[in-house]
């Protein structure tokens, strides 16, 4: 610590600054005036003696900063050197324009990219110590995670020791009447304790208490802040008040917070305690909930798995029918939610990386050109004394100054990039993503950002600095030996061109494969016929539909109205329409073959008689159904080919007979066709074995319609629920679209497609600025050859000599670039694979491809300068010294 | 014969063992150290001015304008009170060092 009095000193001479310079100065002319008085006693001419008293004091101007620099504070120098830098932006606007616009573009996009993958990846998930709450899930032969069943769920709730609270949700949805008609509105059934295992306390009202999920307790709901504000006028009176769900008066306890989202059911605007055991939960077997552990305090998740794992083999021994094979998985909740959405936020930061390095590389080349023709004024402040430490601070000041302007920019463009990529997002797909409304710039990406602006920084300053450290202040000065200066330059900015030329084929090659997959994902085998397909789903009101034959009647009503609408080829119903999941499903045994009570998991849909062939599904052996399979009470099935060749490999299935793992007599059923596999999960997930069943035999509330039309499918969409609500008002209606607008908004579409659209984004713009830097590199290197060029042709060179001789080095600097990129490219392919689709990392023809565009694109960008080359006039050449 | 160095931070000392007998101007300074040290010590000017401002800055020296006996402005520059305590701070370590030095150097 200084003392005060020195800091009052220092702030005094501050004041007085020019009083100091010119005692300074006064002081040092008398010192000078008497040293030439004693040289002149000491008997030398007077002439001399001023030479000599002038060279032994040495370099008045440098000496004069140094004391100068005793007394003034550090960042005076740098304020000197910014106001230095102003000047030069100014001088040369078209420069900075250039380096800044770049530069926003390229931390712009990376810091909106970065944001995003904040939200989806970084940030906690918004819940109390979020890190000790579990996904709590049974896994089974098929799948790594699935349901959990009710009664299993009492069980491991009873019977754990790892959790302080074990909580349960599943999914619902009722019917609520609106002003505008009847709406189907997505909902959640938790048990009682599930918001405060979260730590989520209500906005208005109160939380579910303790025992409130029990059977036969009163009807009670939460609302979302959502649907408090849309459906409810955010009313603050709506506590206390009652809503008709399904026909039935539920009572608002309370209303969330505005923050809270849970992914896994994000688009719930109702949640209510389980309550009574629906037709699912009466068995053991039936799966359709999923658990939420806190874990106690000092549990790890390793111990709560194998507590779990020992309890569900507990289960196994005691219930050997239902949980024969039933074992437990327990990780983070975070990963559940989080996991999916980390292979593609890692690839676009990557991309979006790649892009920003390639724009500060192209900034850095514009710096050297500068840098180049700023060669006599960097001498000639050598010469007058500057240090080469002073000199490059100039540099590093000039590139902070653009890093900073840059990002500054660059704060505009990435909140244009994060609103403009929002709204990009169908609302189909936001609403699953809660965490878009997350998305921001928070304390973590002004973090970012300037990390990458000084990251860009350091390349900036660095760049002009190893260049110039080469530099000879003399030969600069004399502005002679060119070729000398020449070589450096064109190492140095080949150098960078090559780094450019490779980034720019590593996301030329990153968006191509990503096209090639989102077609080959698009264009998957479906096993049906996705054109002039319209889809709409029902619901009926369980109060006035409750009998099996009300429902079958309005099945058929809903089926007969459709099919007589204009344009409509046929109509089939369905329990679930295709590329869904691979879920619903049920565990079959195949009577007569060997049986240990293993759980064969198959797809189970329900179907009517002409829903197979209006999907144009391609029948391979047997028939399909007909009204009277769906009518009888015999019980029929379809399989697909794939449980055909699973579970009758070399026989012909056609009246075999399957039941369930009792052999319960009326869970046989006597197979009657084989169909071709439809593709019944999403578009990159494995076929599985599917039974098809007489819809009308088991009918529900809820029923899919398929829709072949002749014409445009996307017309149809509004009379299907004119026709839908002519039948009876109180019928509810959601999910029209068509087939293919199912699925591009597929989640494995959507994330393909936004992979894909980004990525090729990203390349594009790489492409522009490779192929820019590029061309700058050979037109400067042609202007500084303009001589050699002319003496060549004067020596009676050919033009196509010259021409040669230019595109020779253009060719070269792209094979390199080029060869090192697809090396890159083939490993970041490979690193990034999980997004990947029906196509390799080493994709032959993407790669020669992407090869092909560079090399044509850069020996277009070369040409001009090559020209200009070869039309050099040798005579006007040679004067231009 | 090329001249020995002053030893690293051993001018401010000089310099204020100058001042301690008599208000010098720089150029006086300089001449004093040459001579009492029968020309074995130059100080460059180069770094006279700057250590001299380090001097002010510290408060250790005051500066004021007066007349030579040639009758030529010039800034003389007196010792302060601080100045004198620091001086006797950095002769004593200077000794204790020089001390240690000879007895390193004698023990061969």
């Amino acid at each position: 610590m200084k003392p005060l009095g020195y800091v009052a000193r220092k702030f005094g001479m501050l004041l007085s600054r020019n009083r100091f310079r010119s005692d300074l100065d006064e002081e040092m002319s008398f010192h000078q005036a008497q040293v030439e008085k004693e040289l002149i006693d000491k008997g030398m001419s007077p002439a001399r003696a001023h030479t000599e008293a002038a060279r032994q004091f040495g370099n008045a101007a440098h000496l004069r900063e140094e004391s100068h620099g005793m007394i003034a504070f550090r960042w005076e120098t740098v304020i000197q050197d910014l106001r230095f830098s102003f000047r030069q932006f100014r001088q040369n606007p078209g420069f900075a324009l250039t380096a800044v616009f770049i530069l926003a573009v390229g931390m712009g996009v990376s810091v909106a990219i970065f944001a995003f993958a904040d939200a989806a990846v970084l940030q906690p998930l918004p819940y109390l110590a979020p890190n000790r709450l579990m996904d709590v899930a049974e896994n089974g032969a098929m799948l790594q995670r699935s349901n959990l069943s009710r009664a299993d769920y009492e069980d491991w709730k009873r019977l754990n020791h790892s959790f302080s609270s074990l909580e349960a949700y599943g999914g619902s949805g009722f019917l609520l009447r609106t002003a505008s008609g009847t709406e189907p509105v997505p909902a959640a059934r938790v048990s009682d304790g599930f918001f405060r295992t979260l730590g989520v306390r209500p906005m208005l009202g109160r939380d579910f208490l303790p025992g409130e999920d029990h059977s036969g307790g009163a009807k009670l709901v939460m609302l979302t802040y959502g649907s408090w504000m849309k459906r409810f006028g955010s009313r603050n009176d709506m506590v206390g008040q009652s809503i008709t769900l399904d026909g039935t008066a539920y009572t608002v306890v309370g209303v969330l917070p505005r923050e809270f989202e849970f992914a896994p059911r994000a688009n719930a605007e109702f949640f209510v305690p389980l309550l009574d055991k629906n037709q699912c939960e009466q068995r053991r077997s039936c799966h359709n909930l999923f658990g939420i552990g806190r874990l106690r305090d000092g549990v790890t998740s390793k111990a709560a798995l194998d507590e779990m794992k020992a309890i569900a083999a507990q289960l196994e021994i005691q219930y050997p029918d239902s949980n024969k094979g039933q074992g437990a998985v327990v990780q983070p909740l975070a990963e559940i939610i989080v996991g999916p959405m980390k292979p593609i936020m890692l690839t676009l930061l990557a991309a979006s990386g790649l892009l920003l390095l390639i724009a500060s590389v192209n900034v850095a080349s514009l710096l050297l050109v500068r840098s180049e023709s700023r060669r006599r004024e960097i001498a000639v402040r050598g010469a007058l004394g500057a240090t080469p430490a002073r000199i490059s601070r100039q540099f590093v000041t000039e590139a902070f100054l653009l890093g900073m302007l840059g990002c500054s920019a660059a704060m505009v463009v990435a909140n244009g990039t994060m609103k403009g990529l929002t709204t990009l997002i169908p609302k189909t797909m936001a609403q699953f993503l809660p965490f878009l409304q997350r998305v921001g710039l928070h304390w973590h990406e002004a973090v970012y950002s300037i990390c990458i602006a000084l990251l860009a920084t350091g390349l900036l300053a660095a760049t002009p600095i190893l260049r110039l450290s080469f530099l000879d202040v003399r030969d600069a000065l004399s502005d002679g030996n060119r070729s000398v200066a020449g070589r450096f330059w064109r190492r140095m900015g080949a150098n960078l061109v090559v780094v450019e030329l490779s980034i720019a084929v590593i996301l030329l090659v990153g968006a191509g494969l990503l096209t090639k997959s989102f077609y080959r994902l698009l264009n998957v085998d479906l096993g049906f016929d996705g054109t002039h397909l319209a889809t709409v789903q029902v619901v009926a009101p369980p109060a006035a539909y409750s009998k099996p034959a009300q429902q079958v009647a309005l099945f058929r009503e809903v089926n007969r109205r459709i099919s007589s609408l204009p344009g409509v080829e046929s109509v089939g119903l369905t329990s679930d329409l295709p590329i869904q999941c691979n879920c619903n499903t049920d565990w079959i045994r195949i009577v007569g073959k060997p049986f240990h009570g293993e759980h064969n998991e198959v797809n189970e849909r329900d179907v009517s008689p002409s829903y197979l062939p209006t999907l144009k599904a391609q029948l391979m052996r047997g028939r399909l159904f007909t009204e009277d399979d769906n009518s009888s009470e015999s019980g029929k099935i379809i399989i697909n080919q794939k449980l055909a060749e699973k579970y009758f490999p070399g026989e012909d299935p056609i009246g075999k007979m399957i039941a369930n793992g009792s052999l319960d007599p009326k869970s046989m059923r006597e197979v009657i066709g084989v169909v071709g596999n439809v593709r019944e999960a999403g578009l990159d997930d494995e076929m599985w074995p599917t039974e098809y069943e007489a819809l009308y035999q088991s009918p529900g509330n809820q029923v899919a319609v398929a829709v072949r039309t002749r014409g445009d499918e996307k017309a149809i969409l509004p009379l299907l629920i004119k026709a839908v609500h002519e039948i009876d008002p109180a019928l509810g209606t959601y999910g029209e679209l068509t087939m293919e607008e199912q699925m591009n908004t597929t989640a494995s579409a959507l994330i393909h497609h936004t992979a894909m659209w980004l990525v090729d984004w990203f390349a594009a713009i790489a492409l522009v600025l490779a192929v820019v830097g590029l061309y700058g590199v050979v037109a400067y290197s042609v202007g500084q050859r303009t001589r050699e060029i002319g003496v060549r042709m004067a020596l009676g060179a050919q033009r196509i000599s010259v021409y040669s001789m230019v595109m020779r080095q253009a060719g070269w600097l792209t094979a390199a670039g080029v060869g090192i990129g697809v090396a890159s490219a083939i490993g970041a392919a490979m690193l990034g694979s999980k997004l990947l689709f029906g196509v390799a990392a080493w994709d032959i023809p993407t790669l020669a491809t992407v090869a092909v565009v560079l090399a044509t694109a850069s020996l277009a960008a070369s040409f001009l300068p090559a020209h200009r080359a070869a039309s050099v006039n040798p005579i006007e050449a040679l004067r231009t010294e | 014969m090329k001249r020995p160095e002053l030893l690293p931070g051993t001018l401010d000392m000089l310099i204020l063992k100058t001042l301690n007998r008599a208000p010098l101007h720089g150029y006086g300074i300089a001449l004093a150290i040459k001579r009492l040290s029968d020309d074995v010590l130059t100080v460059e000017e180069g770094s006279l001015y700057p250590a001299l401002q380090r001097l002010l800055l510290q408060g250790w020296v005051k500066a004021e304008w007066k007349m030579t006996e040639t009758n030529r402005r010039a800034r003389f520059y007196t010792l302060t009170a601080a100045g004198r305590k620091q001086l006797g701070l950095e002769v004593t370590q200077f000794e204790q060092m020089i001390a240690a030095i000879g007895r390193v150097l004698s023990e061969a």
